[in-house]
């Protein structure tokens, strides 16, 4: 299992890379695409949509279930990946490249946790 | 094998139709660009093309096939028969009641039949499936509460043992979903329904017995429960073949059901549809069913609009040649054979479970209703052989597999459905295949992740098929 | 009577017996007694076969078949080939369960792939699904696919069949998506009402290709319009007339729907029936109900299979954008062996026969003094209007009279014909004539 360090994580399995203080991208941890097995597809917001931290702003798909992806922060999507619509084994290959969208004016970040941190909750499950 | 298409050649044809005995037409509108590309072949293709893909498919005939909750039993000839009789086939759905009273004669024998099986006041035979009837229902639900100026009960709980039908018609029908978790029976949480229902409360959807083929013994306090907190409930009829001439949906206090014709009665699923499936309704709801209703004046049935209908579920009356197939089955077996097929469905299933009970682990440990529920989590701990792999192995010996991985809230479940119409013998045969396949698991668990190997494909990849989803042929050339 | 249960009174004791059970009863303990029924259901006793049969018979008897069928309006008397029912009269195909289980049902499967095919093929587009429960039924869920946050305003040409708009109705009243009857000028839809109605909320524009009165619509402009919008374009098409009329492809629509009826499947007093849906590239994974993909076994060899399951309901639940589980695959199947035994030339025989059968009886019934409604290009339906509802009920009975059944009556006096490949130029002409004599009356 691979936990960077250069993003940052969440309980329910969501990674945010920064690129500066309020902008970041998203996608989902190893662990996550480990858990849900081959994922074949990804809805994904529109742009200028707003995320609301804790909220489902995304879902991804297996052959036999869906699940939803939370926001690990609170701000506007200005870009998506439609990238992953063509090749959505993008999230099982590498979680940490398949980002699914870029998100500005970012509040709401207290809960999330460094690699080490997430790494140790990771043991306790 | 070949698709049809890579089968064609051009030029290839039989002709249906005489010539033309009028003038022809050169009408100027806008025509088709692009040549229309279909099959090219003689008859005789055709029809050894489809008997391959026959030969392909298993059908209720070719096996045992114990599918949980979808009551697989065996569609008698005659209702096909009956249901091919030009008197019905060859009837326009808008002629004149006067042409047809008999099509409006089986519609309210049928609606009758039907209401006095489920204890209800009204039928409605226009939903063309299960989930169609759910929609209409809720929809009945929704027009109640409204006529009474009641807009607040806005939601509708759903035990999540429930089929994915139940919630996601409750959405179609513009309620909020309140999902109530089940205790370690399977039977409704009591607290977690009381703590639910309130002021905001449209009803309650349930299906008895329920998705793991129990008889929920509190059902009567289950519905006083909506019942005071103003809300309605709702009977899924999808295992009404359990229980029909026993007990009665109405006298357990539900007050909308819905009935799957396709299951309970006989008629074929036709590798996925068409079903039917009627909605009933107690007396107070009957003012908003849909369609057209037919009523008896002086021995001439006349068709006519409901008072305060919710509208049209689909065009015309329903899938009427599918209902002739029901009103047949009904009228052959009768009152008695209506009890007798629940106790024989109930009956089978508990012969099977019972002599399945000392190798197999039962997810619930009582006497089961017309299906019951194997896990086979131990299995898969000691061997890392599943319920997917048990299941396809039982292919390999004939067995058309248990509903796998239903209901939700058991790991490995399978879920074994007999009907009342196998046999004794095929119960046996199949309770010594399931013993046989069990030992082959714990003896050579790492060839049962390869099973099935006797039929025309082996395990297909589902993943690939749903990442770069190809859903119709490309013909060669083509962008 | 309870023929279908093959145990014998006594097997079925023994086998009580060996569950630890005496009797019934006992089996049924676990329901409470208070709700047991305690006396027998009041519906008829068992019948024998036989007797089921002349019972079932007598009623099929009380129907009147005519021989002859101007009437359509939703409903249509095409001929259907023996070849047609005898392949799907065949057990395995009548019997068999929907086909989540692939390894044993690639017969299955594969029909619905290639009748998948077939309606891209006839429609245009780019996808279609394995058939929703009819054609008002796809209309209506259509509508719901083109559903988005700000836009939830269904717009549905007033000339489209008032059945097929009465079930959109009723599908968006759940939803409470606002619907909106775009008017009719000339027997086809206002463009410029089109153009004023569309706005920012406008999820689609529904319309109907040959409309409800047989006209063919200028469809690829009002796509454009509606496109223009910033509007979905979804066009319900009756499939003979594809093997002619441009497609719902050409006119860039988004979705397409039709009923597919005509299609080898008989009249049946309104069912069971067939919806198809198809939808361009991009609005493929939000059609409703199952779809068939192609992909490989663990050999390699091309295999077929129920995909993007992730859509529906069993998996979905409440954010499902559709419940429909059981759809009409074995109508499904019917229309694909129908398309094709018929294949391209005979699919084109069958639309320019029923066309140019209608216009037969159209010339000839105006020359009967029945004025033509309109003056446009139509298929194979069109509306003729005697001034008064009286003389089309007599048009009418006396049409029944001679075993014809006449076309549907509209209201004032105005009535919708049909004709197809069944209608012999013998039969329009005594058609023609019996109207002939009501007329000059």
């Amino acid at each position: 299992m691979n936990f960077p360090n250069d993003v940052k994580y969440t309980k329910t399995h969501e990674w945010v890379r920064f690129e500066d203080e309020t902008t970041a991208r998203i996608g989902i941890t190893d662990y996550a695409q480990d858990q849900l097995g081959d994922l074949v597809f990804v809805n994904l917001p529109a742009e200028g949509d707003q995320l609301v931290c804790g909220d489902a702003f995304a879902d991804v798909e297996s052959v036999k279930a869906v699940s939803d992806v939370n926001a690990p922060v609170s701000g506007t999507v200005d870009e998506v990946n439609e990238a992953l619509l063509d090749a959505p084994e993008m999230m099982n290959e590498a979680p940490y490249d398949a980002w699914f969208v870029l998100v500005s004016g970012i509040t709401d970040t207290d809960e999330l946790m460094e690699a080490e941190e997430y790494e140790a909750y990771i043991e306790t499950l | 094998m070949k698709l049809i298409f890579e089968k064609s050649i051009p030029g290839r044809h039989t002709d249906f139709l005489p010539a033309l005995d009028v003038p022809e037409v050169s009408e100027d509108f806008a025509r088709r660009i692009e040549p229309l590309r279909l099959p090219e072949l003689s008859e005789v293709q055709i029809d050894r093309h489809y008997t391959e893909l026959a030969g392909r498919t298993r059908g209720v005939n070719g096996g045992f096939y114990p599918l949980g909750s979808c009551t697989m039993k065996y569609n008698p000839a005659l209702n096909e028969r009956v249901a091919s009789l030009p008197g019905f086939t060859d009837i326009h759905p808008l002629q004149d009641d006067a042409d047809v009273q008999g099509c409006l004669e089986v519609m309210k024998k049928t609606e009758e039949y039907l209401a006095e099986i489920t204890g209800m006041d009204a039928v409605s035979l226009q939903p063309a499936a299960g989930a169609h009837g759910e929609f209409t229902g809720l929809l009945l639900i929704r027009a109640y509460h409204r006529s009474r100026g009641d807009e607040g009960r806005t939601k509708i709980i759903v035990p999540d043992s429930a089929h994915g039908t139940n919630p996601a018609s409750a959405v179609m029908a513009g309620f909020e979903v309140v999902n109530i978790p089940s205790d370690a029976q399977g039977y409704v949480d009591l607290a977690a329904l009381k703590a639910a229902v309130g002021p905001d409360t449209a009803g309650l959807m349930l299906t008895n017995p329920n998705t793991v083929g129990l008889f929920d013994p509190n059902i009567e306090e289950i519905t006083r429960i909506v019942h005071e907190a103003g809300g309605l409930n709702y009977y899924d009829g999808a295992n009404l073949n359990a229980v029909m001439g026993i007990v009665r949906p109405g006298d357990m206090g539900f007050d909308v059901v819905h009935v799957n014709l396709h299951k309970t009665f006989s008629t074929p699923h036709g590798g996925g549809g068409p079903g039917s499936g009627p909605s009933g309704c107690k007396a107070f709801l009957a003012p908003f069913l849909p369609g057209l209703r037919v009523t008896d004046e002086d021995g001439t049935l006349h068709s006519g609009k409901a008072d305060n209908s919710i509208g049209d579920m689909r065009s015309f009356r329903g899938n009427f040649l599918v209902i002739v197939k029901a009103l047949a089955y009904i009228l052959s077996i009768g009152r008695e054979g209506v009890k007798e097929t629940a106790e024989n469905a109930v009956l089978n299933a508990n012969y099977m479970m019972r002599r399945l009970s000392d190798v197999f682990d039962m997810a619930y440990d009582s006497t089961c209703m017309h299906e019951f529920v194997m896990t086979l989590e131990r299995l898969k701990d000691e061997t890392g052989v599943s319920a997917l792999d048990f299941a396809k192995a039982l292919t390999d010996c004939g067995i058309h597999p248990p509903t796998m991985y239903f209901p939700l809230i058991v790991h490995e479940a399978l879920m074994v459905e007999p009907t009342e119409t196998e046999p004794k013998e095929t119960l046996d045969a199949a309770v010594e295949i399931f013993r046989k396949v069990m030992e082959e698991a714990y003896e050579k668990p790492e060839e049962m992740h390869l099973k099935p190997l006797t039929t025309v494909i082996r395990r297909p990849d589902e993943v690939k098929a749903a990442r770069k989803p190809v859903v119709r042929y490309d013909y060669p050339g083509s962008v | 009577m309870g023929i279908y249960v093959p145990n014998t009174p006594e097997e079925q004791l023994a086998m009580l017996h060996a569950c630890g059970f005496s009797d019934f009863d006992e089996l049924f303990s676990g329901i409470p007694d208070g709700l047991r029924l305690d006396k027998a259901l009041n519906i008829p006793e068992g019948s024998s076969e036989l007797e089921v049969r002349r019972a079932v018979e007598a009623l099929a008897g009380k129907n009147h078949v005519y021989r002859t069928v101007l009437r359509g309006a939703g409903s249509y008397r095409h001929y259907i080939p023996a070849i047609v029912s005898e392949i799907v009269s065949k057990e395995e195909f009548r019997t068999a369960y929907t086909p989540y289980q692939a390894e044993i049902s690639q017969g299955v499967l594969q029909s619905i792939f290639e009748f998948q095919t077939e309606i891209c093929e006839l429609t245009g587009m780019a996808a279609a699904n394995a058939s929703v429960y009819d054609g008002a039924t796809a209309a209506a869920e259509a509508a719901q696919m083109c559903r988005e946050r700000k836009r939830t305003q269904v717009l549905v040409s007033a000339t489209v069949d008032p059945k097929i708009l009465s079930v959109i109705r009723t599908y968006a009243s759940g939803t409470g998506s606002e619907i909106l009857t775009v008017p009719e000028k000339d027997g086809v839809t206002d463009e410029e009402a089109l153009r004023g109605m569309l706005g920012e909320g406008s999820a689609c524009f529904i319309l109907q290709q040959p409309n409800f009165f047989g006209n063919f619509e200028e469809a690829d402009r009002l796509g454009e319009i509606t496109h223009a919008a910033g509007a979905k374009f979804v066009m319900s098409v009756n499939p003979i007339a594809l093997a002619l009329m441009k497609t719902p492809g050409e006119c860039s629509a988004d979705v397409a729907v039709g009923e597919g009826e005509p299609l080898g499947l008989p009249m049946g007093f309104g069912g069971p029936y067939l919806g198809f849906m198809a939808a361009d590239e991009k609005m493929m994974r939000k059609l409703p109900g199952r779809i068939v993909g192609e992909t490989e076994d663990l050999d390699g060899k091309r295999c077929y299979v129920l995909t993007l399951q992730a859509r529906e309901q069993h998996i979905r639940r409440e954010k499902a954008g559709s419940n429909i589980c059981s759809n009409e695959a074995l109508c499904a199947l019917t229309a694909a062996v129908y398309l094709a035994a018929m294949g391209p030339q005979g699919l084109r025989q069958a639309a320019e026969s029923s066309m140019a059968k209608a216009h037969y009886l159209k010339e000839r019934l105006a020359e009967a003094g029945l004025k033509p409604a309109y003056e446009r290009p139509f298929f194979h339906e069109f509306v003729t209007e005697c001034g008064d509802e009286e003389t089309a009920v007599k048009i009418e009975k006396a049409l029944a009279r001679e075993d014809i059944l006449g076309g549907l009556r509209l209201g004032n006096g105005r009535v919708l014909w049909c004709a197809t490949e069944m209608n012999t130029r013998e039969e329009l002409d005594k058609a023609v004539s019996i109207v002939r004599e009501v007329c000059a009356s």
